[in-house]
């Protein structure tokens, strides 16, 4: 295959010297950032690299303090996201930005509806519409409610949206981070397409596969600073890890013993579900985890992995199956009832599920023991000692304990919230998506972290979207899809192509 | 001398003390405190005295903005718990019989208990948004105390009654009250966890429940306990007009409470709550109507004088003025003394 | 959500019509629900209260008695849509109500009063505004401020009620155009034609629909939509439609007092809501809080009719608002759900 974009061409997007400082914090130093039609172009670096901070500038969210943007050899001063999408620069978020309380051909049309005679035409605001959706290859009824449609739909509806606009720069912002699989092949197919009409992506992901998948340039960044721009086929995935990092990546290595482990199931299983499973959510579903095992649930995201997690956790109540902890019949009907029995739930969503974000991370870390407590106050020394401890034990940076919790980065944060549980001394532990949207060093860490408290007794069920990091924490794994659980495997005899394989095409072949 | 300023009820403090400065400067005597029969009395012991009902409402008002509520049927509580105890002492044989007194003021304090669970039960269990859910009582409640009073001002002439509003043991006997609610809310919130917990499930509702708080409790006792410190309030007010006007009772006064919550530093998003910024809040409020009354402005033309309090108090805690603010301070010293750092603000 | 192996989404209409009536309108199953109820209102007065409920007369001085009410819907259900809400609506309407009441006392002419009293309206809702857009004071807090300034003002105008003496004003209420039994005063007709503005700025406008995607969206500016402008502007609609209530109210009562509209921000909200207009934004009708409006007056007339005390009106209004609150959070959480 031959890049469209060779070194050759002119960029359509120039961003010289840029440099944004926050309170304290230089965001961006002395960043130059080139873009070129028909390229898909990803900007690469751990959290707190500069990467999205870089995005907001281009897309006229922060001002620059200083340095340049040029957009096709017009210098050009955003102070807004007005400015930006005026330059042909369109932005489709993360959080989808959509109305999902409007139909569907409303929001690609949005601001731009066509009139007639002083009024919206609506028919020709539909046909527009399915006209730009047919050009992506999606047809689906531009009168429905957005909400009707799935995240991914909703994710080419505003692609759409930016086509609407005469994009000629899109800026795609962690736009796979909740797609499943095949949508993401879908989401794909559009980005190529676009490419081959001229366009120019920045493709922003956590995903390195991806990344290699459909990435043509990389710009990585580390601590604000530009490290360099290469072409993604000339640059071997372990060494553009080393670039984001800065240090070599052998600590991740260290910890691939784990899976190995024997475990004993000869006793009673610390949690053992039966044919657990909720009406339109979760097929029923079998589970069980024994002592000082970690049990690693593998599948997209919508597999059913977190609804399963909830239900035994009883954060959603089931209406089907039954429970049992350690031998004795449990009812799991909220999550009282689960930590009453020692499991602990980490869910996936730290902001919205986890953190506390202004109360203060000592308080973070013993809100679990407290609400057990329930109104009596827990002393102050017992406080100070549980909060120091666990904060060195996870090793929670900064280690200021009045810190208020929604200050760390995201990686600290869920620290806080292992910390939380583990002051709890709970006897399952389940982690949803620990280390999403986490530095490669935190994710080390946890990760290390689990595998020691796995061997000092604790059961824990482990889900990721990094299959790679279930094969090497899991000793089994349970593999869902399609809202069902589909098999149980020894982590031991897959390797990562196996366990793909086994995810994507499992079962299909003797059913139907 | 920057952590004073930056302590966050000094605002609320500086504008009380200077409320108070002025007002002396402006008229001697509203500092001075006369002693008449082992009595105190002086423009400062009114504002004690008056302020008893906005601030038991007020307190309850604190509790349940920190759960993410707000509770807009505290006048409509007032209404009705005054209409019951002045329905049961006008019913009686004897309204001076201070049994008679105490069972209508524990009946109204109960039913004002009801109607605070039951906003309770629609936030806590039904999910409705708050401010609905008490909206449905504000409208129907002062329809409620209506009926119970037939469509008439109940009135009465009990000695014991109106004790409770005008009565005196040195200081007003009002002013105890306060001081006593003030004190079981106060010890109730920060020497049990009741408080942390309360401001864990303001600030998180759904982190709390995963973590085992028991937030369905914590937002329906909010609920209850400002229907019954609304109940008292309204207890109060009848027994300062001696008669129970299910129309005018705690008019306006969920606007008055909330007014005093965010004046106290308390921000209307939920979570961290103080109580003595509450408690300063009402003083303020309760001085800047003597003042008013001082000038000679007609109380009924004083809310454009509130209006005016609100615009500048919300004005003032706008995050988009501090982020002016800082930009601008920043803005002289940021080039030279930014230092790369690894924390991360926007990442 | 697609599975693995449906790559392309194909589904180009839903089965069947119900479907498709669900998947396009379902925001709309609120506002039928209020029409059934007013329908059933009449129905049950009829046969239940007295027979001769449903009469040209009756039906006529329903637009007539709620005129006002009428107006200060339509501006509220600009701001609900837009997830806001205003609270200063009733007091708006008292203070240019009685303010135009002492311009016309002191001689000033209708065509300086009317623009004077517009244009107070507007800045009270403009102050809301730029408190809720610039300052990020959530609406309610805001247009508390707007309550209390509005009140105040009332009274500083006027401790006590100014009777009106002007034609041009008590023409609009006392003209009434016949049509048989039916009759219409310009003040319903005023009243109508908001409903009618509204309704079509709402649906073909762009600016109307800007007002559906603040309230769907928050950070609908990032969709290079004039959230700010847009914002203001709905708190603008809302004081001038409290102006014009004000004209309408103080025609109706032939005197402007600085008590009315007391609680009748409340009045206006559930009339808008069980119009169908969700309080969290997004979704709602102008239409829809005409139907919501017609309800609450109905109410009021078959308890008047029943001789019973008004204080009901308020009980049962209260208890229709908790009944369609519930019913569209359900409906809210439905389509969440989904989503």
């Amino acid at each position: 295959m031959t890049l469209l974009a060779d070194t050759a061409s002119a960029p359509i997007v120039e961003m010289r010297g840029i440099t944004i400082s926050f309170p304290g914090v230089l965001a961006l130093d002395n960043v130059d950032f080139f873009l070129r039609p028909g390229e898909v172009h990803s900007i690469m670096g751990e959290n707190g690299a500069g990467k999205s901070t870089l995005i907001k500038a281009l897309t006229g969210v922060y001002a620059i303090d200083s340095g340049s943007i040029d957009v096709t050899g017009t210098s050009q001063v955003f102070r807004s996201t007005f400015d930006a999408e005026a330059a042909g620069i369109s932005t489709v978020y993360q959080e989808i930005n959509l109305c999902t309380n409007l139909s569907v051909g409303e929001n690609v049309m949005l601001g731009h509806e066509p009139r007639k005679r002083g009024r919206i035409d609506w028919k020709a605001v539909h046909r527009l519409a399915a006209e730009h959706l047919d050009g992506l290859g999606i047809s689906i009824d531009t009168r429905s409610l957005l909400s009707n449609h799935s995240i991914a739909v909703q994710q080419l509806v505003a692609i759409s949206r930016a086509m609407v606009l005469d994009a000629k720069v899109l800026v795609l912002d962690e736009p796979t981070s909740s797609l499943d699989r095949g949508e993401v092949e879908q989401l794909f197919t559009v980005i190529r397409d676009l490419r081959a009409r001229g366009a120019a992506i920045i493709f922003v992901s956590h995903f390195l596969d991806q990344v290699y998948e459909i990435a043509d340039r990389v710009t990585v960044l580390r601590n604000g600073k530009l490290v360099g721009e290469y072409l993604a086929k000339d640059l071997p995935r372990e060494e553009l890890v080393t670039k984001m990092i800065g240090r070599q990546l052998d600590a991740l290595e260290a910890i691939s013993s784990t899976a190995a482990r024997a475990i004993d199931r000869t006793d009673a299983p610390i949690l053992k579900a039966t044919g657990v499973g909720r009406r339109g959510v979760l097929e029923p579903a079998d589970l069980d985890v024994f002592n000082g095992e970690i049990v690693g649930i593998a599948g997209l995201l919508g597999s059913g992995r977190t609804e399963l997690v909830r239900l035994l956790y009883g954060a959603d109540r089931a209406d089907s199956g039954t429970i049992e902890v350690v031998g004795a019949p449990a009812r799991m009907t909220s999550p009282r009832h689960a930590i009453d029995r020692r499991i602990a739930f980490s869910s996936e969503d730290r902001r919205e599920e986890g953190i506390v974000a202004d109360l203060t991370v000592a308080e973070n870390i013993v809100l679990g023991i407290q609400a057990r407590k329930g109104f009596r106050k827990i002393r102050r020394e017992k406080q100070d000692s549980v909060v120091s401890e666990y904060m060195a034990a996870l090793d929670v940076r900064p280690a200021d304990p009045d810190m208020v919790a929604g200050n760390l980065s995201g990686g600290n944060q869920q620290k806080v919230l292992i910390a939380r549980w583990l002051a709890t001394a709970p006897e399952l532990l389940i982690l949803d998506e620990p280390t999403r949207g986490i530095d490669v060093g935190t994710k080390a860490d946890l990760q290390r972290k689990v595998a020691e408290l796995s061997e000092q007794g604790l059961s824990v069920i482990f889900i990721s979207s990094e299959l790679e990091e279930v094969l090497r924490l899991a000793q089994r794994i349970v593999v869902m899809r399609d809202r069902k659980s589909i098999g149980e495997l020894d982590s031991r005899r897959f390797d990562l192509d196996g366990l793909i394989d086994f995810i994507a095409n499992e079962g299909k072949g003797s059913a139907a | 001398m920057r952590s004073v300023t930056k302590h966050r009820l000094f605002w609320p403090v500086a504008t009380l003390v200077s409320l108070i400065l002025i007002n002396t400067v402006a008229r001697s005597q509203f500092a001075s405190i006369t002693v008449r029969d082992g009595r105190l009395y002086g423009a400062l012991i009114d504002i004690l005295r008056q302020s008893a009902p906005l601030m038991l409402v007020s307190l309850g008002m604190t509790i349940v903005i920190a759960t993410r509520g707000i509770d807009l049927s505290v006048g409509a509580v007032m209404a009705v718990s005054g209409a019951v105890a002045l329905t049961i002492i006008d019913g009686s044989t004897d309204p001076s019989d201070p049994g008679v007194v105490m069972v209508a003021v524990v009946v109204a304090i109960l039913a004002s208990l009801l109607l605070g669970a039951w906003n309770g039960f629609l936030v806590s269990l039904l999910g409705i948004q708050p401010i609905i859910a008490t909206l449905v009582l504000m409208l129907a409640g002062r329809g409620v105390a209506l009926l119970i009073t037939e469509g008439f001002i109940t009135t009465v002439n009990s000695t014991p009654f109106e004790f409770i509003s005008t009565g005196y043991l040195l200081l007003p006997f009002a002013f105890f009250i306060w001081v006593a609610a003030v004190a079981v809310v106060g010890l109730t919130e920060r020497r049990t966890a009741l408080g942390v917990l309360t401001e864990a499930v303001g600030i998180n509702p759904e982190a709390s429940r995963l973590a085992g708080v028991r937030s369905r409790g914590i937002i329906w006792s909010a609920y209850a306990a400002s229907g019954v410190l609304a109940g008292i309030a309204g207890i109060i007010y009848a027994s300062n007009i001696k008669a129970a006007d299910a129309n005018a009772a705690g008019q306006f006064i969920e606007l008055y409470a909330i007014l005093a919550v965010v004046l106290g530093g308390t921000s209307l998003m939920g979570g961290k709550f103080s109580l003595a910024g509450t408690v300063v809040g009402v003083l303020i409020i309760q001085t800047l109507e003597s003042t008013m009354l001082f000038l000679g402005v007609p109380s009924a033309e004083s809310p454009v004088f509130f209006a005016i309090v609100v615009v500048v108090v919300v004005i003032i805690q706008s995050p988009r003025l501090h982020r002016l603010a800082r930009d601008v301070t920043n803005a002289a010293r940021s080039r030279r003394t930014a230092e790369p750092s690894d924390a991360e603000v926007a990442g | 959500m697609t599975s693995v192996d449906t790559a392309r989404t194909t589904t180009r209409k839903p089965a069947g019509s119900y479907e498709t009536f669900m998947s396009r309108r379902a925001s709309l199953l609120p506002t039928l629900a209020a029409v059934a109820i007013l329908i059933l209102l009449f129905v049950g007065a009829e046969i239940l209260v007295r027979g001769d409920f449903i009469t040209p007369r009756n039906i006529s001085s329903l637009l007539l008695d709620n005129a006002y009410l009428l107006i200060l819907s339509v501006g509220l259900t600009f701001v609900i849509v837009t997830g806001g809400i205003d609270l200063s609506v009733g007091s708006v309407m008292a203070f240019t109500g009685i303010w135009l009441a002492k311009l016309l006392e002191a001689g000033t002419s209708l065509a300086v009063a009317l623009p004077a009293i517009l244009l107070a309206g507007a800045l009270v809702g403009l102050l809301i505004g730029v408190l809720v857009q610039f300052f990020d004071v959530q609406p309610f807090i805001a247009s508390l401020a707007g309550l209390f300034l509005a009140r105040g003002l009332a009274f500083v105008v006027s401790l006590s009620s100014i009777k009106v003496e002007a034609t041009e004003v008590l023409w609009l209420q006392s003209t009434r155009i016949q049509l048989g039994d039916w009759y219409i005063t310009p003040t319903g007709i005023l009243a109508l034609l908001v409903v009618f503005v509204g309704a079509w700025v709402m649906q073909f406008t762009r600016f109307g629909r800007t007002t559906y995607a603040i309230g769907g969206n928050q950070q609908a500016a990032l969709m290079g939509l004039k959230v700010a402008r847009t914002t203001v502007a709905v708190y603008v609609i809302s004081g001038v439609c409290g102006g014009l209530a004000g004209l309408v109210l103080t025609a109706y009562s032939g005197a402007g007092y600085p008590r009315n509209g007391v609680g009748t921000e409340l009045d206006a909200i559930a009339a808008v809501v069980i119009g169908g207009t969700v309080l969290a934004g997004g979704r709602g009708y102008v239409l829809g809080s005409m139907v919501g409006v017609f309800v609450y007056g109905t109410i009021k007339t078959i308890i008047s009719f029943m001789g019973a005390e008004q204080s009901w009106t308020q009980i049962i209004i209260g208890g229709l608002l908790l009944v369609f609150i519930v019913v569209q959070r359900a409906i809210v959480a439905r389509s969440d759900r989904r989503s």
